[in-house]
């Protein structure tokens, strides 16, 4: 035999509609070993997002520029294994990290509360949340806005803001907050937002926008979705489902 | 009533029905995230032996969760059939357990068995047993249901063709049904999970479906799996809905979390047969279940998942449906931890639902979270095989871009097809052969750039 039986398959031009694996080819009933080892690829990514860690001194470096104190928190969840089965610590702070809060001096009231959690993807935190979290701060500042210390948390759940911020007195939260990675998009970031964050807290007093990543949606439009949702917030004195979301996001996309 | 088994001089004391049920459960995290699971293995080898010793009887007086609080409970006992239980009624959990793999069982004995079953003495045996066990008995069920094709047959096994697109766009979706037709997919249903739940979408994308199943004549049928509600006005406004599709749970809370209960799914299941637009018959539901359900609705009483997953069973096999499946890796490592717990629930699911007397598949999947590859979906996906499963999921490279997770691809399908000798349900056999995707002996022939399927849709 000349060649390996790779077929090709002719309506590969399809491929230009949709980001599904179609017309992949095959080899007997199987996939081809360019399609194979494509996909493993994409799932290894993933897998090593699950897996990754914030990368504390690059961020604060980052996160300079936003002139707060920085708080590291931890979650009760003492490692990757139990934080993947045990969501409910994930949404509590440990001990330590309670007296870190408690011990603050001096909290009046703020504004707003910026809380990094890590969640099920530390590489999306790590990519995204330094410009994210300049930019909003930037801009919030220029509304006259306080806000509290800025807070990096590991092996976070995105209810563990409402703790947070709670604690620090503010009235409101953004979590910025690492997806659980897709095939193709290991490196999604969420922001979570809450009016009057307290704990116990469930879905439907937040707010989200998901898939913060120059290649889902950029910067730019979720700092301005960000700053939309969070003036309706502390105008209309709520959050999450009875906010009605009006914001046009089609107005960002050139 | 209290429960208890001696080990070595050492006395386990189970409180009631349910805790010993949740005790005797193989491990899995949702059971332990629910505070409900064995504390060592050994108080779980004492908790299946109690229940080895219970009789059949006892779940007839006494329920997990009790009958004036929850409607799927008061479906169980009220529609028992005692005289299809009678065989059994002197056996003991471990009796039955024994009696199912007898070789004296047959398919027959086991359709006639099927409404003297309870869920919850389904799911107690189904503890007692190890994989082989549960593929065993799984492999001598026969349901066999019907629509526009015949789905169940033994030697036969059919594909879900899923051609998700993540904003629903009419091109997206039409060129993975292509992909899936030219590959052999799509006997048990074209079936698309929309992107958004609203009634124009599914009217659209039902419409869009029926012209493509239409032009090229394919005797399958097509879904748009929307919520009930959703799918009700779609045929208040004439679209052309086959299947009625909703996700359910086994617990009358979790179903009020999905803003159902059985009067709704009722009034779904009349206004669809009311179509008529079966040919070979009218199952017309199309049902989704999946442990851990429960738990995440906060709606499980302490009923262990699996027990609650067996009890949406109750619910579906009230509707005659054409297909059920458990979407069993889906909902996340907080439930089904690792490979080896999604293969175990994987099979349990196929068993007592076959049990049960439905046509039951299994969307082989998991989430890029959990501990799990497609190499473990491999050893599940021939396992079923072997097992007898109704049908698997059909996904472009086993990835799904607008639910984010991996299943079963196009060509594990044919995998399986070749390597257990399992054929397509005969209608969409005969078409497949007609359109020359398929030969005589089941191999898939080279397609032509010119053949015929490529001008669908507009594409």
């Amino acid at each position: 035999m000349s060649h390996l039986p790779d077929q090709p398959d002719p309506w590969a031009f399809l491929q230009s509609h949709t980001s599904a694996r179609i017309a992949r080819g095959r080899t007997g009933h199987s996939l081809p070993t360019r399609a194979l080892l494509d996909f493993q690829l994409d799932h290894a990514r993933a897998r090593d997002a699950v897996y990754s860690e914030l990368e504390r001194d690059a961020l604060l470096a980052q996160l300079q520029t936003v002139q707060l104190p920085v708080l590291p928190l931890h979650s009760r969840a003492a490692d990757r294994q139990q934080y993947l089965q045990r969501p409910d610590l994930g949404r509590k702070l440990n001990e330590q990290s309670l007296l870190h809060l408690s011990g603050l001096e001096d909290l009046t009231g703020v504004d707003l509360s910026i809380v990094i959690v890590d969640g099920l993807s530390a590489t999306a935190i790590n990519r995204h949340a330094g410009t994210v979290v300049s930019r909003l701060a930037e801009e919030v500042r220029a509304l006259g806005w306080s806000l509290a210390p800025l807070c990096l948390v590991e092996q976070g759940r995105v209810a563990i803001g409402d703790e947070i911020a709670h604690a620090l007195q503010a009235e409101t939260v953004v979590v910025l907050i690492g997806e659980r990675p897709g095939l193709t998009s290991p490196d999604s970031m969420g922001a979570y937002l809450t009016f009057h964050p307290q704990p116990g807290l469930t879905d439907e007093s937040r707010n989200c926008i998901s898939n913060i990543r120059p290649e889902g949606f950029p910067y730019e439009a979720a700092v301005q979705k960000l700053l939309y949702l969070l003036t309706e917030m502390k105008t209309r004195r709520l959050s999450g489902v009875l906010l009605k979301d009006e914001f046009d996001d089609n107005l960002l996309t050139p | 009533m209290a429960y208890r088994c001696t080990v070595r001089n050492f006395t386990y004391h189970f409180d009631d029905l349910k805790t010993l049920l949740a005790k005797a459960t193989p491990l899995r995290s949702g059971d332990q995230l629910a505070g409900v699971a064995a504390q060592t293995a050994e108080e779980r080898v004492a908790a299946q032996m109690a229940l080895a010793d219970l009789p059949l009887t006892t779940f007839l007086n006494e329920a997990v969760i009790p009958y004036e609080t929850d409607e799927i409970t008061r479906l169980i006992l009220d529609t028992h059939d005692a005289d299809a239980f009678a065989p059994i009624k002197s056996l003991t959990v471990g009796e039955l357990r024994n009696y199912l793999l007898a070789d004296e069982v047959d398919a027959q004995t086991l359709t006639r068995l099927q409404p003297g079953l309870t869920p919850e003495m389904v799911a107690a045996v189904s503890k007692l047993m190890r994989n082989q066990d549960l593929i065993t008995v799984s492999a001598k069920c026969e349901v066999i249901t019907r629509f526009r094709d015949t789905i169940g047959l033994k030697g036969r096994f059919s594909t879900r063709l899923q051609p998700n697109h993540p904003t629903d766009d009419f091109r997206g979706v039409a060129a993975s049904i292509v992909d899936g037709l030219f590959y052999g997919s799509g006997d048990a249903v074209i079936g698309i999970n929309p992107a958004t739940d609203h009634v124009r979408t599914v009217v659209r994308l039902v419409d869009m479906m029926d012209q493509i199943r239409q032009r090229f004549e394919i005797p399958t049928q097509t879904c748009v799996l929307s919520h009930i509600t959703t799918t009700l006005q779609a045929i208040e406004q004439g679209a052309p809905v086959d299947l009625m599709f909703q996700s359910i749970g086994g617990t009358e809370a979790v179903n009020s979390s999905f803003g159902i209960n059985t009067a709704l799914l009722r009034e779904g299941f009349e206004a669809t047969r009311a179509l008529k637009r079966g040919t070979v018959g009218q199952n017309v539901m199309y049902f989704e279940t999946g442990q851990g359900s429960a738990l995440s609705a906060n709606a499980h009483h302490g009923v262990d998942q699996q027990t609650c997953e067996v009890r949406a069973y109750a619910v579906a096999r009230l509707f005659e449906p054409l297909l059920v499946n458990t979407v069993v890796g889906f909902i996340g490592p907080e439930y089904l931890y690792n490979g080896k717990q999604i293969i175990r629930a994987g099979l349990e699911d196929h068993c007592c639902g076959k049990l049960l007397g439905l046509p039951m598949g299994v969307d082989i999947c998991y989430t890029n979270h959990a501990e799990a590859d497609q190499d473990d979906m491999d050893t599940l996906l021939t396992l079923l095989g072997t097992a007898g499963v109704t049908f698997i999921m059909g996904i472009p490279g086993a990835d799904d871009v607008m639910l984010h997770y991996q299943s079963t691809s196009f060509h594990d399908a044919l995998y399986l097809r070749d390597l257990c000798r399992l054929r397509p349900a005969p209608e969409f056999e005969a078409w497949l052969l007609r359109m020359e995707l398929m030969n005589a002996d089941g191999k898939l022939m080279p397609v032509k750039n010119t053949h015929r399927l490529l001008q669908a849709a507009g594409l």
